[in-house]
């Protein structure tokens, strides 16, 4: 019988790509994050996660989410304004941003110049099965952050893009925000902590002694 | 208006400009909010003040984990909202519970006390039962010479012991609307 991880694997592989979508997730994110100690990162509650572990291990400068969908951009928001020396980076999902995209317009008014959002966007609910969502169905995310308001934009499906989306995360001129297309595979595996509370403390205690 | 809504009127500004000094007074750095008439004083107030983040929401639950955010790094914020927002935050309330975040929300109400707009009470009335049910304990004002007292109690609760509470700003407090 086929284990849990197994049957995901089969429903991952049967997820279309959208058209022209190349990367890997689980090879992308190394390129774009670079020197993740240079952050503080917020990611959301699904693959983002992993992906963001799978860099950098289960470390106090992360604050993964494991519920609470639709948190992580304003959880960067808070953090860049309370921390306006550091740079933030929000790593979250297409399913996690579409469930609060007005955070978008509310980031674009403040715009803060240390918060970059990455969103990794697979076009699927990889959680629940791979249904499609929105952004298979003609839905831009990039265009939705560039309507909001969000003046530093870009999307990066391409291996030559990444260099330039790395580049892009570290600009401290205004609030950015990248579109990571990735093919619908599995996120790289990760084993990380989910007790929400300890995680709080160990991020302050990692930041703030 | 009338002139029971003019005296309530006056009464409110001086109580609302303690409240905005209060909240300043314990650090409170960050003031997300929806707007509402109830808040408006402290939101014209944060939206004046230069050492404070003034931050306009598009709805509540991004007040809630902005909260986290700002406690992740040594900040406090407050989310400003009416009785409605309530219900916009519920699930985001998990991350306020799961992690033990400090939280301190201040509501103004409708569908309470002298409610004229039937729409409202269905709402107005959870409220207090949602917000006990996501592990948020709820305090009330019900009157002006009050509200300094009540909400410095909230703040000791939300940033020296780490709880998570609402302040009820009542209809018997800032006026029942007639509409």
């Amino acid at each position: 019988m086929a284990t849990p991880q197994e049957l995901r694997a089969r429903k991952a592989a049967l997820a279309e790509a959208l058209p022209g979508v190349v990367l890997d997730r689980g090879d992308a994110m190394p390129t774009l994050i670079g020197r993740h100690e240079d952050f503080l990162i917020v990611t959301g509650l699904g693959g983002s996660a992993h992906d963001v572990g799978a860099v950098t291990g289960d470390q106090g400068h992360v604050f993964s989410l494991g519920g609470a969908m639709g948190a992580p951009c304003m959880i960067g928001l808070g953090l860049a304004l309370a921390q306006p020396k550091k740079q933030i980076l929000v790593v979250t999902g297409d399913g996690d941003l579409l469930m609060n995209v007005g955070a978008l317009a509310t980031i674009a008014v403040i715009n803060p110049p240390n918060l970059a959002i990455v969103c990794v966007d697979n076009g699927h609910y990889g959680e629940t099965g791979w249904q499609k969502s929105h952004t298979s169905l003609g839905v831009d995310l990039e265009k939705m952050a560039s309507g909001a308001g969000i003046r530093r934009t870009m999307t990066a499906a391409q291996d030559a893009d990444l260099e330039r989306a790395a580049r892009f995360i570290r600009e401290g001129n205004g609030a950015g925000f990248v579109l990571l297309r990735v093919k619908p595979t599995e996120p790289p595996p990760f084993k990380r902590n989910f007790d929400a509370s300890f995680c709080r403390d160990r991020f302050r205690a990692a930041l703030l002694g | 208006m009338d002139a029971k809504v003019d005296s309530k009127g006056a009464s409110q500004a001086s109580w609302q400009h303690d409240l905005y000094d209060l909240l300043r007074r314990h650090d409170i750095t960050q003031f997300g909010y929806v707007p509402d008439a109830g808040h408006a004083v402290l939101i014209d107030r944060s939206l004046a003040d230069p050492d404070v983040y003034s931050i306009a929401l598009t709805t509540e639950e991004e007040g809630v984990a902005l909260a986290a955010g700002a406690d992740l790094g040594g900040a406090r914020a407050v989310l400003l909202m009416q009785s409605s927002g309530v219900g916009n935050c519920i699930n985001m309330l998990s991350l306020i519970k799961g992690a033990r975040f400090p939280f301190l929300t201040l509501v103004s109400m409708r569908g309470d006390f002298g409610e004229g707009n039937p729409w409202q009470f269905a709402m107005g009335q959870a409220v207090t039962p949602v917000l006990e049910a996501m592990g948020v304990i709820v305090l009330r004002a019900e009157h002006p010479d009050e509200v300094i007292e009540v909400v410095g109690a909230a703040i000791t609760m939300a940033f020296k012991s780490g709880q998570s509470v609402a302040v009820l700003l009542t209809q018997r407090l800032i006026g029942a609307k007639p509409f």
